[in-house]
């Protein structure tokens, strides 16, 4: 009974943060333009199926998406078991599904106890790649002591949990024999190995021991929720909208703006659709975080930091400062630092800093070459490229203040409708020529 | 060379099947140009009615897009797509990836809607229909090329096999680099990275990808865009390898297979 109320307890406290936590990004993402959202459903769906719940991105990398691909599996189907966790917890019953599923269940735990090991194997191998064998990607400049922390923390983490339910289980199939609350599961192949080494403690003892990896799992399932909403592997959660919102035209295309559009066809002498008024901008592009769609600062969220994207970034690849990971990460960090400003009751985004020149540079922004691999690589739709052009647009019409190369271009342009400065009366003359 | 302009077939009373839209590269750039002829030359001998825009083209406004500039951009835009609507333009074809994936994905929410193909599609088409006689095949047989993908043909518009299958007209041994296709390297340029230095780095973007496509061992890198010509030849150069390894575009090389230059 205490147990019972205690587990309620527990609940009831994860519940209170996780709305909290759900609700703060909700609000940072809010802060973002609303920018609609078109081009069929059917299409978008099945991005989301195919990429996100199919994972069909990941495999251009075999061997991670593999691996990826057993956590993922663990990670979904041990959520059955812990759902019987949660009923468990609350009724005062042990192994409720038990009696229901009949012999069902003891091949359940058999696949959880697989997926289980798999998990712990997949974890493992990440951990030597990145700490051990140190893949680049997991080590470039934007990859500081956190974001790796970061990283090990889940990993370690889900080994952890793994290793509690083996636990538990080991525990539990000594206690069949010696009590008759405990529902028989069989023996189970891979805790099953543990028992020799538990076999000899008292029934007491044991006892605790399982209860101990029962909360233990649970608890620690349920503080790993509310931890996942800080870090990159929100991902989890947030790969399925972000991959339902990615754009449908083909990645050639830079988004248009309207507003421009209506000025220009005014100047024209065009008929020029929409009322002036309607959804003007404070400025054009962006200089901080409310500046950009929400589908980018929602992309913020769903990023994993994976570095897919910087590893086949031309710029990067040739030493500039660019690296489409970290235009990511630096949205991400300040719709945070937004998110707490506005929570602490002060200016929000009124701080003195801004999303360019306070973590993005201009220098990092004029390196791209919209060349669209960090686009193409990316195993959850994420477009980097979106809002270096953002930026990029309030340097160059807010401020004018584009490398002067380009404003050279902007000039040739202008006067002799060519980038560069040829007489427009020369367009010709290749036909002249040999 | 007497190419047709819309504003003559049009006086005329005519109008052509397809525009030839040249670009900013391919009417100014002096390797460029070459292209541009080559193309218009097979054109000609394929006796496909065409024309340019000569004098009155201007540039899509890629460029300034891509560098911020909306305002630039749109008034090339909106000025062109008054142009071509005004001719009745349906159809156009271009040598230049920029300007093709402007053209085709960019002017329609502007109001320009055409059916827009690069040159390596309507080579392939004209070879496929056979309307392009390679008399002079052999120039290129069992040769080794490889091809660099442009980013906005490829990657940005999914055009990978064309330009490969105009390659595999001249029976050439086509080899491929590692980064290919989807994963193509850029060449540094788009992105307006053209029209300005790189910024700060421990190397060029060009001289990655040069050095990955001479280690082929190919005699000839193919390209199907003015940037990737004139960053692919700079690449080259620097690795002092322009006696041995040609840079040539696609339609140079079928133009020469068809006794044409
Ligand atoms: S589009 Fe820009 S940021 Fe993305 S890979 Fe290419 S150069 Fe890097
Ligand atoms: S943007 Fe995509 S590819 Fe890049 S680090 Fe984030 S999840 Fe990985």
């Amino acid at each position: 009974m205490i147990q019972q109320l205690l587990f309620v307890l527990t609940l009831l406290v994860f519940g209170y943060f996780l709305r909290r936590r759900i609700l703060q990004i909700r609000n940072t993402i809010r802060l973002g333009r609303q920018v609609p959202v078109t081009g069929p459903v059917a299409q978008r769906l099945r991005n989301m199926l195919l990429v996100a719940f199919g994972q069909k991105k990941m495999f251009a990398r075999f061997i991670p998406a593999f691996l990826h691909l057993l956590i993922y599996i663990g990670f979904i189907v041990i959520n059955l078991e812990v759902l019987e966790f949660v009923i468990d917890g609350l009724a005062g019953t042990h192994r409720i599904f038990a009696p229901f599923l009949g012999s069902l269940y003891s091949v359940l735990m058999n696949v959880f106890e697989f997926l289980a090991v798999g998990v712990l194997v997949a974890c493992a191998v990440f951990l030597v790649r990145r700490n051990v064998l140190r893949l680049p990607r997991f080590w470039s400049a934007e990859m500081t002591s956190w974001p790796r922390l970061d990283a090990n923390i889940i990993l370690i983490t889900e080994m952890v949990l793994m290793l509690a339910i083996l636990k538990m289980n080991a525990a539990d199939q000594i206690l069949q024999q010696r009590d008759a609350h405990y529902t028989p599961t069989g023996k189970l192949f891979f805790s099953s190995l543990f028992i020799p080494l538990l076999e000899d403690y008292s029934t007491p003892f044991l006892i605790f021991v399982e209860r101990f990896a029962w909360w233990f799992h649970i608890t620690g399932i349920l503080g790993f929720a509310i931890y996942i909403t800080y870090s990159k592997h929100l991902h989890i959660f947030m790969a399925f909208p972000n991959t339902y919102y990615a754009r449908l035209e083909p990645a050639g295309y830079i988004s248009n703006m309207p507003v421009v559009t209506r000025e220009v066809k005014t100047m024209l002498g065009l008929q020029a659709e929409g009322t002036p008024a309607e959804d003007v901008p404070a400025h054009f592009g962006a200089k901080d975080i409310n500046d950009l769609p929400r589908t980018s600062l929602m992309a913020a969220y769903a990023c994993t930091e994976c570095g897919r994207c910087t590893s086949e970034c031309p710029a990067n690849l040739t030493g500039k400062k660019l690296s489409p990971r970290k235009i990511m990460m630096d949205v991400r960090d300040r719709l945070e630092e937004a998110g707490r400003n506005l929570r602490a009751g002060t200016k929000g985004l009124d701080d003195g800093k801004t999303l360019l020149d306070h973590y993005i540079t201009r220098e990092e922004i004029n390196a791209c070459t919209t060349c669209n691999a960090c686009a193409e690589a990316c195993p959850v739709l994420i477009n980097p490229m979106e809002i270096i052009i953002e930026l990029r647009r309030y340097v160059a019409m807010e401020e004018s203040g584009a490398p002067p190369a380009w404003n050279a271009m902007f000039q040739n342009l202008e006067t002799n409708f060519a980038p560069w400065k040829f007489p427009a009366a020369d367009r010709f003359n290749w036909a002249k020529e040999n | 060379m007497k190419i047709p302009t819309l504003s003559e077939l049009t006086a005329k009373g005519q109008s052509p099947d397809i525009l030839f839209w040249v670009g900013c590269a391919g009417s100014y750039d002096e390797r460029y140009k070459r292209v541009t002829r080559a193309f218009a030359r097979i054109l000609l001998a394929a006796e496909i009615k065409f024309a340019v825009l000569g004098t009155e083209e201007t540039c899509t406004g890629d460029p300034a897009r891509r560098a911020g500039n909306e305002f630039l951009f749109q008034m090339q835009a909106l000025n062109n797509i008054q142009l071509l609507n005004g001719y009745g333009v349906k159809k156009i074809v271009t040598a230049c990836p920029h300007c093709f994936n402007t053209l085709k994905n960019e002017y329609p929410v502007l109001g320009g809607h055409y059916e827009v193909l690069h040159h390596s599609q309507f080579l392939q088409q004209l070879i496929n229909e056979g309307r392009i006689k390679l008399t002079d095949a052999n120039h290129y047989q069992g040769r080794k090329i490889t091809y660099h993908d442009s980013c906005y043909l490829g990657r940005a518009n999914g055009v990978y096999h064309a330009p490969r299958a105009v390659l595999q007209a001249l029976e050439a041994d086509l080899v491929e680099m590692k980064r290919c296709k989807s994963r193509g390297l850029c060449c540094g340029a788009g992105g307006a990275q053209m029209f300005k230095d790189a910024e700060k780095g421990n190397k060029e973007i060009n001289h990655e990808r040069t050095e990955e496509a001479l280690s082929t061992g190919a005699t000839t890198i193919a390209v199907a865009c003015p940037f990737c010509m004139t960053m692919i030849t700079d690449g080259v150069k620097a690795k002092e390898k322009e006696q041995e390894v040609k840079v040539k575009d696609l339609a140079e090389l079928i133009a020469e297979a068809q006794g044409l230059t």
